[in-house]
């Protein structure tokens, strides 16, 4: 017995003491792994600069406090006032733009609010705020939601006022989308996570192509003043090539369906 | 319902396929559940025992609470143990988070109350039998406690099934102090989980399927060694 429990503790150990030297761990947010572009670009990240990235898929909120709490090195998120108070508050060193997407507001294909014929993004969550048909929120302050919040701030309307029609499930964005498919219900969604999923339903996207809608994310190394376990050299390593010419390269023929579905943006 | 055939076929194609990525799932879901499950009864078998040969004020009390930590709500653990091993928090010195010791603590607190609960149970009958006699004999306490752990084998056997299954089919609490790294942390049940979320109904399935079988195979391994029903053993 005694020996079996010391075998154990060792392992426990020598399970800890290896996992270190060159591991990176990142949180980033679900809809870069659920539209698949993490498994386009990370591991080029990993064999062109001999790391082990470890990814810890999660939305912008909880992507921003665990990298407060220091769990990660670096964190990959789409909120700008969040990432910009980040930035303010200490916790990283700064805010790297690295490509952008877009959001696009999916519906059932009879689009009964009728806003295909809406002429601004605006106008078609008006439409939406008047006919109050089912309306899936991702409710997770993950960034899609925040983005969400922000459009119904800019109409004057508040969500409550929707009624029992407004879904808000706290989900991520694959598991929201499969519940505005079972509801037929809209739902504001970045385009790649959508384009990559698998059960579509009766939905289609009904609006698209507002400035609105521009979705940027960034890259935002921890400090070590903060935390000083951060691998900060290795975290710049993956920022540098993050920005590279192949990472453009890689990010911007990353297609699905024929469609190209970030934009790489760094500078 | 075509989603559940199309899901039985892909099953049975990642399993006569041998895919990498499934194995290494798979193995590491074992891995995890079973050293919980180790820890797990290192801790809970001597324990049941001491509560039934013991009498104190408190006994009552802590079964009590031993019963009703069976429910112990996996999420919670796993906010729990995350906060304990989070860099900023008390243990984060560590560097256990995101690791599969971190999930290993967590199904450990989920089923040792569990598995001391059941344990407890039988050898609670069992002492009823064997008090006089134990006493009569003269035996000291540890021997009392090796006789009822011994002679309720069976029923512990039943214990860790229990426990296997409530640790292995757990989601809740390893998705918090795992991560679901690929490659690191990613278990059998956070894979159905990401794939759900991906809306690969059939995949996240298929990998439900692998899930029942090996539990399936680890109960059939358990009463194929312990040869229970078999004549002359009971």
């Amino acid at each position: 017995m005694i020996r079996i429990l010391f075998a154990s503790a060792v392992l426990f150990f020598v399970q800890i003491n290896t996992a270190t030297a060159n591991q990176v761990r990142l949180a980033v947010t679900s809809s870069f792994h659920n539209s698949g572009l993490s498994d386009h670009l990370i591991p080029h990240v990993e064999t062109d600069l001999k790391l082990d990235i470890q990814l810890v898929v999660v939305g912008t909120g909880q992507a921003i406090k665990l990298g407060q709490n220091g769990d990660v090195d670096a964190i990959l998120v789409h909120s700008k006032p969040d990432e910009e108070e980040f930035v303010k508050t200490g916790f990283a060193k700064h805010r790297r733009q690295i490509m952008f997407n877009e959001y696009v507001i999916l519906g059932p294909s009879t689009d009964p609010a009728n806003i295909r014929l809406a002429n601004s993004l605006l106008d078609a969550f008006r439409r939406l705020s008047k006919v109050k048909t089912n309306f899936v929120s991702r409710g997770d302050l993950s960034g899609t939601h925040k983005k969400e919040i922000e459009i119904w701030k800019k109409i004057n309307f508040k969500p409550e006022k929707y009624g029992k029609n407004y879904l808000s499930v706290g989900s991520n964005m694959g598991k929201a989308i499969n519940i505005a498919v079972a509801f037929n219900a809209y739902i504001l969604s970045d385009k790649a996570t959508w384009l990559n999923h698998k059960n579509k339903g009766n939905l289609i996207i009904q609006f698209e192509g507002d400035q609105l809608l521009h979705n940027q994310y960034s890259f935002l190394p921890i400090s070590k003043k903060r935390h000083s376990h951060i691998k900060s050299k290795l975290v710049e390593k993956i920022e540098d090539w993050l920005v590279s010419e192949k990472s453009k390269n890689l990010i911007n023929s990353y297609i699905i369906e024929n469609k190209q579905v970030f934009t790489f943006n760094a500078n | 319902m075509n989603e559940i055939l199309q899901g039985l076929a892909q099953a049975f194609w990642l399993i006569v396929s041998l895919d990498t990525e499934l194995i290494t799932i798979s193995l590491r879901s074992l891995y995890v559940t079973l050293t919980a499950l180790l820890v797990s009864t290192i801790i809970a078998f001597p324990l049941a025992a001491l509560i039934v040969v013991t009498r104190f004020r408190f006994r009552r009390f802590v079964i009590t609470i031993l019963n009703a930590l069976m429910g112990l709500p996996p999420v919670v653990v796993g906010l729990l143990v995350y906060i304990l091993f989070s860099r900023s928090g008390p243990l984060g010195v560590l560097g256990l988070l995101y690791t599969t010791s971190a999930m290993i603590i967590a199904q450990a607190i989920i089923i040792t109350p569990l598995i001391t609960s059941v344990a407890h149970q039988s050898m609670q009958g069992l002492w009823a039998d064997y008090r006089d006699l134990l006493i009569s004999i003269n035996t000291s306490k540890p021997q009392r406690i090796g006789t009822l752990m011994w002679d309720s084998r069976r029923a512990l056997i039943t214990a860790c099934l229990a426990g296997f299954g409530r640790g292995i089919g757990e989601v809740g609490a390893i998705m918090i102090v795992g991560g679901n790294i690929d490659n690191a942390t990613r278990v059998l049940t956070t894979a159905i989980s990401l794939e759900t979320s991906r809306g690969d109904f059939s995949l996240a399935l298929a990998l439900g399927f692998v899930l029942i079988s090996l539990a399936l195979s680890v109960s059939f391994a358990t009463h194929w060694f312990g040869k229970t029903e078999r004549g002359g053993l009971w």
